[in-house]
């Protein structure tokens, strides 16, 4: 493990792709756009929820916001990274391309992961963040640094769980060869993410937070940002965060073993 | 004789697609398993108690999710994705030599997914019956009739608009975007995550001219026997099939004589 030579090798990676998809500018433009018009969507419809009497699973309209827009940010950062590079491995094995990868002189799931990049989940990122700041006006919150920490270490604890559920999911393509749509089966099931996991019923929850933690994902960060949230909630989700990116490691490294290549 | 000669072709690409269809079973079963996100809808529905504010019945509605769930499975339509791939791949060359018009092939693809779907669909709704036995009902046969029909103009509708993004594929290349943005609207407007009948009055006000709640709504609302207006929606689906077609028609014709196949 060299950082430095990995470090160049990102930024070569971000120029490559950064030049290719700059090729198409209208792209970016529509896809703002929808970017936009999914956050009013989705805000349309908590408003919806919240017609009756104010109050879901014990949360209020303004706090239910923040979670929208950590799933924003959060959703921003699976259309910039997660989706463009792991659809790929569907297509390498499909094609044998993955050969090649395996051959470079360099970790195959980092050249797997970050090799491309679609700059219009940046404008994603960017209204969520929009709309955090937005909630945290309104909510009144205090910041220190410490709660600020606090929070950056929650977040990055729920992009790791999505990643790594990302990429569990793409690492059985090597049996299946075709999950191009059991990460469609996946990005459904994170819809839920919109919603506090307290509107949901008891065994949804648990399935939520032990099979697919999605739960984890963005309540956790709210609850934190709310100050409502409990240590242990916070450490849970650090422990599962790491248990994740350590099993799918394993998990590649194991799946590699019975690749075959595209002739044999 | 000529009606008879495209009888015959229909069939038999009908017959090759869905031999097509079922090597990909396992797919198509996670397709369907994608789409249940109306279930996670009505638990939050009934789980908060907030089918009081429009005066649904707890069974009324998971009736009307359960079918909001099958009429989706069955007007899905991804045309354009497969349009802009063979475009993108030259496939489409040899395609306009045939005297068929190609979306025959991609109708008719449709057409075998959604046979293929039906088991699975059904295997889905009959553990939601197991969850929920109070929602269990038989619809009559003119019913079923009616809400078949429907369903299917929905598909139609669907599959004319996505036909008509497709053919933008002849100028831009990449018209999958477009797609994504319009798939926005349908999402939240066509009654998948909430019934048409629950949104605020400034939205119900202008909706009904739209397409949207023709797609979902509308047939979902006939199937579970919710109140609805049947002849003003069947109209209106079929007016807005009246006013796509010739649309589709000049953009199809106007696309074809700027086509230029590869290495032109």
């Amino acid at each position: 493990m060299n950082p430095r030579k990995y470090l160049k090798v990102y930024t070569k990676f971000l120029h490559t792709s950064l030049a290719s998809e700059l090729e198409y500018k209208t792209n970016i433009l529509i896809d703002l756009i929808t970017a936009i018009l999914s956050l009013i969507g989705s805000i349309f419809l908590l408003s919806i929820f919240f017609q009756n009497d104010g109050i879901i699973g014990g949360w209020e309209f303004e706090q239910a916001l923040i979670i929208q827009s950590i799933y924003t940010i959060l959703n921003g950062i699976t259309n910039t990274w997660f989706n463009p590079n792991l659809s790929e491995i569907v297509k390498h094995i499909r094609e044998g391309t993955l050969d090649f990868v395996l051959l470079k002189p360099i970790d195959s799931q980092f050249y797997i992961s970050l090799k491309k990049i679609n700059p219009s989940g940046f404008l994603e990122i960017m209204l969520g963040f929009f709309l955090l700041f937005f909630c945290i006006n309104i909510n009144q919150i205090n910041i220190n640094l410490g709660f600020l920490a606090l929070c950056l270490i929650t977040i990055i604890c729920s992009i790791c769980i999505l990643y790594s559920l990302w990429f569990f999911i793409s690492t059985t393509t090597i049996w299946f060869v075709k999950t191009w749509n059991a990460t469609e089966v996946l990005r459904s099931f994170l819809y839920i993410g919109r919603f506090p996991l307290n509107s949901f019923s008891f065994s949804l929850r648990i399935f939520f937070s032990v099979f697919i933690p999605i739960a984890f994902i963005t309540t956790i960060p709210s609850e934190v940002f709310l100050g409502l949230s409990q240590v242990w909630k916070i450490l849970l989700e650090v422990i599962v965060a790491g248990v994740f990116l350590f099993s799918s490691r394993k998990f590649w490294l194991f799946a590699l073993k019975f690749y075959s290549s595209a002739s044999s | 004789m000529k009606s008879k000669l495209i009888n015959r072709k229909i069939v038999t690409l009908l017959q090759v697609q869905y031999s097509n269809m079922l090597e990909y079973r396992v797919e198509i079963a996670l397709w369907a398993i994608s789409g249940v996100i109306p279930f996670f809808m009505l638990n939050i529905w009934t789980n908060n108690n907030l089918n009081e504010s429009i005066n649904i019945s707890d069974v009324m509605l998971s009736r009307y999710f359960l079918c909001a769930f099958f009429v989706r499975q069955f007007s899905v339509v991804w045309v354009v994705f497969s349009f802009e791939e063979d475009s993108l791949m030259g496939k489409i060359s040899p395609y306009l030599i045939q005297p068929l018009n190609p979306f025959f092939r991609y109708f008719t693809q449709h057409l075998a997914e959604q046979i293929t779907r039906f088991p699975f669909a059904l295997i889905i709704a009959f553990f939601f019956f197991i969850f929920n036995p109070e929602s269990i009902w038989i619809p009559n046969l003119g019913i079923l009739f009616l809400s078949t029909i429907s369903t299917f103009l929905s598909f139609l509708i669907q599959f004319l608009i996505q036909s008509i993004v497709a053919c933008l594929c002849f100028w831009t290349e990449k018209a999958s975007s477009i797609e994504r943005l319009l798939f926005i609207p349908t999402l939240f407007l066509s009654g998948l995550l909430a019934p048409v009948i629950s949104f605020p009055e400034y939205v119900k006000s202008w909706i009904y001219y739209t397409p949207f709640p023709y797609l979902i709504d509308f047939p979902a609302n006939v199937l579970s026997g919710n109140e609805t207006n049947i002849s003003g929606g069947f109209s209106m689906q079929i007016l807005w099939i009246l006013l796509l077609f010739p649309v589709f028609r000049k953009i199809w014709s106007s696309g074809t004589k700027k086509y230029t196949a590869m290495g032109s």
